[in-house]
């Protein structure tokens, strides 16, 4: 290996390093929110990527559908909740209708605008906005009414939310895979390294996301209310912070960030519909090396795995997520002897 | 016989009429997937359901038996019988690794860690010429048993079958003993356990061995009843699904793990039928239910198939068989007047909050010792650092002549010293008599194996008949057989002090044990006490009911804002202007 092997190396590490980043963010935020390990952060990777895809081709995506049918059941869910404590069908059918506001409004968009051949930011805006709905639907219909249960829980049901949206995603999307037009084609030569439009969007969306995160969690009354709940919900619900909208939020900002994710991801590779679970993964083994409640820690450790990704596919490609998923283990082992014996979470 | 054991003998008397009638040949294979599968759903019973831990690599230990076996007896020539153990060994050993370095922290990092692990494996397997990569390894020898072949039909059926039923038996055996009641109460937290002197941290990690061990065997049989093995079916997807088994039939139950992984089959092979017809394309749909179903058990009926079966059954009450059984050994008490608790100017800082600040005072044996003071005085927080629950910040704890300050809870219980809690702790789901055996765990011996070949019954009826001396002495021999989840709060506490009497102290430590009890029964427990007193044993109290606490007290301590306000007899204290004006105020 030379130098510049090891250069283009790097930057393809740093470059998937930055995608497996945002997801560990996602996963530390969902993580101490709601005390989720949101196994499905993946999918809403696939569910980005495809979607886009989709309407290149200028077909409406089965994201529309299957966003319409979940809404349809949070609405249910949401209108029958209210009638069963409230006994008022006005106040039910108002509240029925907030949870269907968003996803109805997008998805008529989408429709109207899908034959159109719009251009392709606008199709990713269109995808962001789509697959975003997602979150809260999905903290409605899965995870709402099991908030207050134990963690083991709450890690199956998001083993159950997995298989789910997998399986769904294979219905709405079919078997096929897709790889996305580039967003940028330009290419920069930095001497021996040579810089694709991809990577430096790539690298910058990463990097806008991160600090507007950061204002969200520093500037914003919101903001600060997640990062109340996080540290203490049941003191957090004391002064009126409500741990469900805190949950819907939450799954809002990971589905946003999964769905960049795969904007992101889409145009250097081929995404099938069950590809997000590994990049998810990925994502995940970067926040474990945070310990699931460090954002920094996490970042590092996702730039950490994508370039060792990036070289051990290089010296062993056949053993390129044997490395990756093996090294939770001296993380794991690392975490234990310099937290150890802190095991009391009742 | 009682309905549970004719269901029993049902289910073996339905296994050899299976094997026997002209049953197809389909079902019989498909049986003997179920059988095989079940056996690395039992462990994540033991894992999940009972300890409430949870793993995503049982698919990955079910790959390690099979591809040891395999591998070993394809390209070495070695008997089945002998990768069995060889197996089994890898299997410990990895699971070993992964144990202790996840188990020392919360919860959730064994998934994690198994999460990594199995899919390093699966890509693993999938990747190593030596393994023959994706297409696996071929042509497996079956199972012979001196040169005769017992083939993939009926025998081998006989074979899984009579290995479910002796694992789903043994593991309810081993919940039935004294190691399974320790297991039973790591879900609870490791608090109260560790304070019975059980090493929590041991049997975390020994109910992940014996889940991954059960999943290798299963792995075993897989790959001599399939004579093939491959990656796919030891992948994560499949780990998770072993999970989703558990969950639908009742990880609570041992009986869930066939429950569910019948359940799953039957289900799984309709839906493969039914739902690419429906969809109008092939893939694998049934994902979509099995994880929606996920997610409706876990919200309306968390406690599986099995649950509702078990509800309808008539609960055997335990036969009270132990009247003739000896009694437990007892350990040397300390001479009457012996210097027991000698406690040094302990302090305890949380950051800046001196919590308890140098604290002096000593307990000698047969002497009960109050501990009082106001709310927030610091009380509790001093009992936690005699008993090994928080750490010193400074000072020293001598326990009949022995430095006890920095030790663990667990190795202080077994030197003589019990406790019960402010809060009380105690396994809702077993009977009275079963969490106050739990108290004698130290004083028994036998281990898992012991208790899974029911070998261990002798040392039982000991451990019962200790406890249910303990609990007639404080006058609930009534009581015995209720669920201790249903006592209310009065009785739970006296439950806490017969199960702290089964530790055979030396010294008693009472954390408020006369809140909410009625007057005839605080009477009785003073009665209790001083019994006890008169048996030599010491005892620290802390108790907000004065009448009590003057009552019994041969000395008392007084706590206010983490200092000493004085210590002296019930009379000094009661005239002492000081101890007023800490519980009244001061008048200006």
């Amino acid at each position: 290996m030379d130098f510049s092997i090891a250069g283009i190396l790097l930057v393809d590490g740093l470059t998937n390093g930055a995608i497996y980043a945002l997801l560990g963010l996602a996963t530390v935020l969902v993580f101490t929110v709601t005390r989720v390990i949101f196994i499905p952060q993946g999918e809403f990777v696939t569910y980005g990527a495809l979607t886009l895809a989709i309407l290149q081709t200028g077909k409406v995506p089965g994201t529309v559908w299957l966003l319409l049918l979940l809404a349809a059941l949070a609405a249910l869910a949401e209108g029958y909740d209210h009638w069963r404590h409230h006994h008022a069908a006005l106040a039910a059918v108002r509240s029925a209708t907030k949870v269907l506001v968003f996803p109805v409004f997008i998805s008529m968009v989408t429709i109207w605008v899908a034959p159109m051949q719009v251009s392709l930011l606008f199709q990713a805006l269109l995808t962001l906005c789509l697959v975003t709905a997602f979150g809260p639907l999905v903290y409605r219909l899965a995870y709402q009414s099991l908030a207050d249960a134990s963690s083991l829980v709450l890690l199956i049901v998001s083993v159950g939310v997995h298989f789910a949206l997998t399986g769904l995603g294979l219905v709405f999307f079919g078997a096929e895979g897709y790889r996305n037009p580039s967003f940028w084609d330009a290419r920069f030569t930095l001497g021996a390294l040579t810089l694709s439009g991809q990577a430096v969007i790539i690298g910058i969306s990463s990097l806008v996301l991160i600090v507007l995160l950061w204002l969200f969690f520093e500037r914003s009354l919101r903001g600060k209310a997640l990062r109340a709940t996080a540290v203490n919900r049941l003191g957090a619900r004391l002064v009126g912070i409500s741990s469900q909208s805190a949950g819907r939020l939450t799954l809002a900002m990971a589905a946003l960030i999964g769905a960049l994710s795969g904007l992101l991801i889409g145009p250097t590779t081929t995404v099938f519909f069950d590809s997000g679970f590994l990049i998810g993964l990925k994502g995940f083994v970067a926040a474990v090396i945070g310990g699931l409640a460090s954002y920094p820690g996490a970042l590092l450790g996702a730039l950490l795995v994508g370039i060792i990704e990036a070289f051990a596919s290089f010296w062993a490609s056949a053993f390129k997520e044997v490395i990756v998923f093996t090294l939770i283990l001296p993380v794991l082992l690392w975490l234990s002897v310099t937290h150890g014996h802190s095991d009391e979470d009742h | 016989m009682g309905i549970r054991r004719a269901g029993l003998a049902a289910l073996v008397l339905a296994i050899v009429l299976l094997a026997v009638l002209p049953v197809p040949e389909f079902w019989i294979t498909q049986l003997n997937y179920i059988g095989i599968a079940t056996l690395a759903v039992l462990g994540l019973v033991l894992l999940t359901g009972i300890g409430g831990l949870t793993s995503f690599g049982q698919a990955a230990f079910v790959g390690v038996g099979a591809y040891t076996s395999a591998y070993l007896t394809v390209n070495a020539g070695f008997s089945p019988w002998l990768t069995l153990l060889m197996g089994l060994a890898l299997t410990l050993a990895s699971a070993l690794v992964l144990g202790w370095i996840t188990l020392r922290m919360s919860g959730h990092y064994l998934p994690l860690a198994t999460l990594g692990w199995g899919l390093s494996l699966y890509y693993l397997m999938g990747n190593l010429d030596a393994l023959g990569k994706y297409d696996g390894i071929l042509n497996i020898p079956g199972l012979s048993l001196f040169g005769w072949q017992i083939g993939q039909g009926r025998v081998f059926f006989l074979i899984t079958a009579a290995l479910v039923l002796l694992g789903t038996l043994s593991l309810g055996f081993l919940l039935d003993s004294r190691v399974g009641r320790a297991i039973r109460s790591l879900k609870s937290g490791t608090l109260m356990a560790e304070a019975m002197g059980i090493p929590t941290l041991r049997f975390k990690i020994g109910i992940f061995l014996l889940a991954a061990l059960f999943a290798s065997l299963s792995g075993w049989l897989y790959a001599h009843f399939q004579r093939s093995v491959n990656p796919s079916p030891f992948g994560i997807q499949l780990g998770i699904e072993y999970l989703f088994m558990a969950v639908l039939g009742g990880a609570g139950y041992v009986w869930g793990a066939l429950a569910g992984v019948t359940i799953t089959k039957l289900l799984a092979d309709q839906l493969q039928v039914v739902l690419p017809q429906l969809i109008g394309a092939s893939g694998s749909y049934e994902t979509i239910v099995f994880g929606v179903l996920l997610v409706l058990i876990l919200k309306y009926a968390p406690d599986g198939v099995w649950d509702f079966i078990d509800r309808r059954l008539p609960r055997a009450r335990r036969k009270v068989n132990w009247g003739d059984a000896p009694a437990l050994e007892h350990k040397p008490k300390p001479a009457a007047g012996d210097l027991v608790l000698d406690v040094q100017s302990v302090r305890k800082e949380f950051g800046g909050l001196v919590a308890v600040n140098d604290i002096s005072f000593q307990i000698r044996a047969g002497e009960i010792v109050g501990l009082i003071g106001p709310n927030g005085a610091g009380k509790s927080t001093t009992f936690n650092l005699i008993t090994g629950v928080l750490g010193l910040t400074r000072g020293a704890v001598t326990f009949r002549g022995e430095p006890i300050a920095g030790l663990p809870s667990r190795d202080i219980a077994r030197k003589g010293m019990a406790r019960t809690f402010q809060h009380v702790k105690m396994i809702p789901d077993m009977t009275v008599l079963e969490n106050v055996a739990l108290g004698a765990h130290t004083r028994g011996h036998k281990g898992v194996l012991a208790a899974m070949a029911r070998l261990d019954r002798h040392e039982e009826r000991m451990l019962f008949k200790e406890a249910q001396r303990q609990l007639e002495r404080i006058g609930m021999g009534e009581m015995l057989h209720d669920s201790a989840g249903n006592l209310p709060m009065g009785l739970q506490r006296l439950l806490e002090i017969a199960r702290a009497l089964c530790a055979d102290p030396a010294l008693l430590l009472l954390d408020e044990p006369a809140a909410g009890l009625r007057l005839k029964e605080k009477q009785a427990l003073v009665q209790v006490l001083r019994q006890l007193r008169g048996e030599g044993i010491s005892i620290l109290l802390v108790e907000h009911d004065m009448d009590l606490v003057m009552e019994v007290c041969d000395r008392l301590v007084v706590m206010e804002f983490g200092t000493q306000l004085m210590e002296g007899t019930p009379r000094e204290v009661q005239q002492s202007p000081a101890v007023r004006a800490a519980y009244l105020g001061t008048e200006h």
